[in-house]
């Protein structure tokens, strides 16, 4: 269960929202909708403990979410504006580094077979430098396919993807939904799952 | 869609993939600071080229603003490498985190399990062993265009091993607050620098001790306490700033 | 009592502007007195005539210039920890305090040397100190403009302020161990052996002086700076606010 009482942002002076209460219990998706400037992202960073709130606080399960222990670290994917690669190692390494970054690394074998599984098959060994903005957005994709974390944290995840690896997007949402997993997302487009799964919530 | 109907399912975490449980110790996350930054190290070898060259070049031009008498060259010598060694750190050091902050990779590091101040520790070591080492390994040959005779050599060479990863420890909290910021460079020294001068004081001064006929080894000392000093508080203060430049 | 009350910017608001005057009144009162010992009831120096008197003014800006950023690492703590948002204030408030303080010393430091060591810069070692401190002073000055974001550049002068209190005795030893090697032992500015009763008393009243005005301009700051930051806020737009001044 993710649950946040009473949060308020700042940015400067600006008050970017305040008085923001809601909760979600696992296999639901928290949809965070709202124009450019209104506090999206600012939001998702107070939910991964990145950005301390003005008021209020966040909780997962029941823990305080602004200074999280180990274990609810590792149980927590945050997949930020940017794709966190590094141009000058190759695609398997880069996963393979964020994978164990997290928390939960993982054998070259699973890496692969998590990047074939989002189309990078073929540029396995290239530098991260070569991928287009798409194909970045899909190691974020081979992150979420890894599993693991059970709370996991989308900015704009659909930016930059193709119709296939927005279907790619969906079926591995929905795929963690299903086993109980759960997810807040940062996203003005609307993604493709189930109503009873979504909530939204309409950024002022 | 089902489970099992998409192909991402097949990559799913199976049992047997899975590593024993971390306890995302501080040795591990040294470990992975270390190995991931020397790679791109390695990799990016022309920038840390052009960073050495630097150091040589600004070496090389004091003889040519002042005069080529030995004499005077014996004099400089160690405090003008060791100048050269401050300004080649300062020029390295906005690689430490600037990088990782505008690719995204700065915030995954905060958001690890791992301890931060370990995983920073980590990224500075791999910032000396890239910097800082070379400019020590460099100095000897440097040396000799100031006609520095053997035993100044090999205590500046011990000088710079004991005060380079100073440079990089302290400078990685300046760094860190310089993330974000609209000063820059010149912002960077302006917190740096100051905060340099005993590193410049013990580090020179411990060739110069042995110039005047005194023993080297309490300069060298101390630059020894004082990497100790900046061993236990640089890698928090630093990772503090971290997370502030992230907020 | 509760202290913890005062922690609020709208609540020391009012409290500052109370005190301000006093301490204005008190600085102005115990310049007039330090100055009236300094320059003309202490005796003339034998050895260094006239010129000596320069340390009523040298001494208890150097003192502050140092104690100055004692007391902003203290705040600094406080806001890092606790953190409050009122103590980071007052460390931005005495921030420019201290450099003053410390370019003060230096100024003067510089016009005594010229008649007694016959040169303005002699690399003393704690004119030397002083120079470094002054620049850590416009790091923090700096490093405060650079961030937009206030609550995020409290925090980041706090580290700063933080690391230059660990740091500034290692600066003023290493100065001083490299002066000792380079220099012998130079005369000292505060050296003279023997202090008259009435030189002593001078300089007290100065250091006193220098306190009471570091408070009162501080106080003026943490006023502006908590008007600026609190521009909205309901207390601030409230009537009253000009008699409760």
């Amino acid at each position: 269960m993710l649950e946040a009482q009473d949060l308020a942002a700042r940015r400067g002076a600006h008050l970017l929202f305040q008085g923001l209460s809601f909760r979600v219990p696992p296999g639901q998706v928290l949809v965070i909708a709202g124009r450019n400037g209104s506090g999206k992202t600012t939001l998702l960073r107070i939910l991964a403990g990145l950005t301390q709130p003005a008021e209020g606080r966040v909780t997962w399960l029941g823990q305080d979410l602004a200074s999280p222990a180990p274990a609810t670290r590792a149980d927590t994917l945050f997949a930020g504006h940017a794709p966190a690669l590094k141009d000058e190692l190759t695609v398997i390494e880069n996963l393979l580094a964020l994978a164990e970054l997290a928390g939960t690394p993982l054998s070259a074998q699973a890496a692969q077979r998590a990047l074939d599984a989002c189309g990078l098959k073929a540029q396995r060994h290239l530098p991260a430098r070569t991928l287009s903005q798409g194909q970045r957005r899909r190691i974020a994709l081979a992150r979420m396919a890894l599993g693991g974390p059970r709370l996991w944290l989308l900015d704009e995840p659909a930016t930059a993807l193709d119709a296939d690896g927005l279907r790619l997007l969906a079926a591995l949402t929905g795929d963690h939904l299903a086993a109980g997993g759960t997810v807040a997302a940062a996203t003005h487009q609307p993604l493709d799952l189930p109503a009873d799964r979504v909530q939204t919530l309409a950024m002022a | 869609m089902s489970a099992t109907s998409h192909p991402a399912s097949a990559s799913r975490r199976e049992d047997a993939d899975l590593p024993a449980p971390a306890d995302f110790g501080v040795f591990a996350a040294v470990r992975w600071a270390v190995a991931r930054d020397l790679r791109i190290a390695l990799r990016s070898r022309a920038e840390l080229a052009v960073q050495l060259l630097f150091f040589v070049i600004v070496v090389s031009l004091f003889p040519l603003s002042t005069s080529p008498e030995r004499q005077l060259l014996q004099t400089l010598g160690p405090g003008v490498l060791w100048v050269a060694a401050l300004l080649a750190a300062l020029l390295s050091l906005p690689r430490l985190f600037a990088g990782d902050l505008a690719d995204g990779t700065l915030e995954q590091i905060a958001l690890s399990p791992y301890p931060l101040p370990a995983l920073v520790f980590g990224k500075v070591l791999a910032h000396w062993l890239a910097t800082g080492l070379p400019l020590a390994v460099l100095a000897p040959l440097l040396g000799l265009q100031y006609a520095l005779p053997a035993d100044t050599l090999v205590v500046l060479v011990g000088s710079l091993l004991l005060g380079t990863p100073i440079l990089s420890l302290v400078g990685a909290i300046g760094a860190a607050l310089t993330l974000n910021t609209r000063g820059g460079g010149g912002l960077l020294a302006l917190l740096v620098l100051p905060l340099y001068a005993p590193v410049l004081i013990f580090g020179a001064g411990s060739a110069d001790a042995l110039r005047a006929g005194l023993s080297a080894a309490p300069n060298l000392s101390l630059l020894g306490a004082g990497l100790l000093v900046a061993l236990v508080g640089a890698p928090f203060a630093a990772a503090a700033a971290v997370r502030i430049a992230l907020d | 009592m509760n202290l913890y009350r005062f922690a609020s910017p709208a609540a020391f608001y009012p409290v500052a502007g109370f005190w301000m005057p006093w301490f204005a009144i008190a600085a102005a009162v115990c310049t007039v007195v330090g100055l009236y010992i300094g320059f003309v009831v202490a005796p003339t120096d034998f050895q260094q005539g006239q010129a000596y008197r320069i340390i009523f003014i040298h001494v208890p800006s150097a003192w502050m210039s140092m104690f100055i950023w004692l007391v902003m690492a203290f705040w600094s703590l406080l806001a890092l920890s606790m953190n409050t948002r009122l103590s980071a204030m007052m460390a931005q408030a005495l921030a420019p305090s201290g450099a003053w303080m410390t370019f003060i010393a230096l100024w003067t430091g510089a016009f005594w040397g010229r008649p007694t060591w016959g040169t303005y810069w002699a690399w003393d070692a704690r004119m030397t100190s002083e120079l470094i401190l002054l620049f850590l002073y416009f790091g923090v000055i700096a490093l405060r403009n650079a961030i937009d974001d206030p609550r995020r550049a409290d925090r980041a002068c706090s580290v700063l302020i933080l690391v230059g209190a660990v740091n500034i005795p290692i600066i003023y030893f290493s100065v001083q161990w490299w002066n000792t090697l380079h220099q012998g032992a130079s005369v000292s500015l505060t050296a003279a052996p023997t202090m008259a009763a009435t030189m002593l008393a001078g300089m007290l009243v100065m250091s006193l002086a220098a306190w009471f005005y570091t408070i009162a301009v501080a106080l003026v700051r943490v006023r502006a700076i908590i008007l600026e930051r609190e521009q909205g806020a309901a207390w601030i737009d409230a009537p009253d606010l000009a008699r409760r001044t």
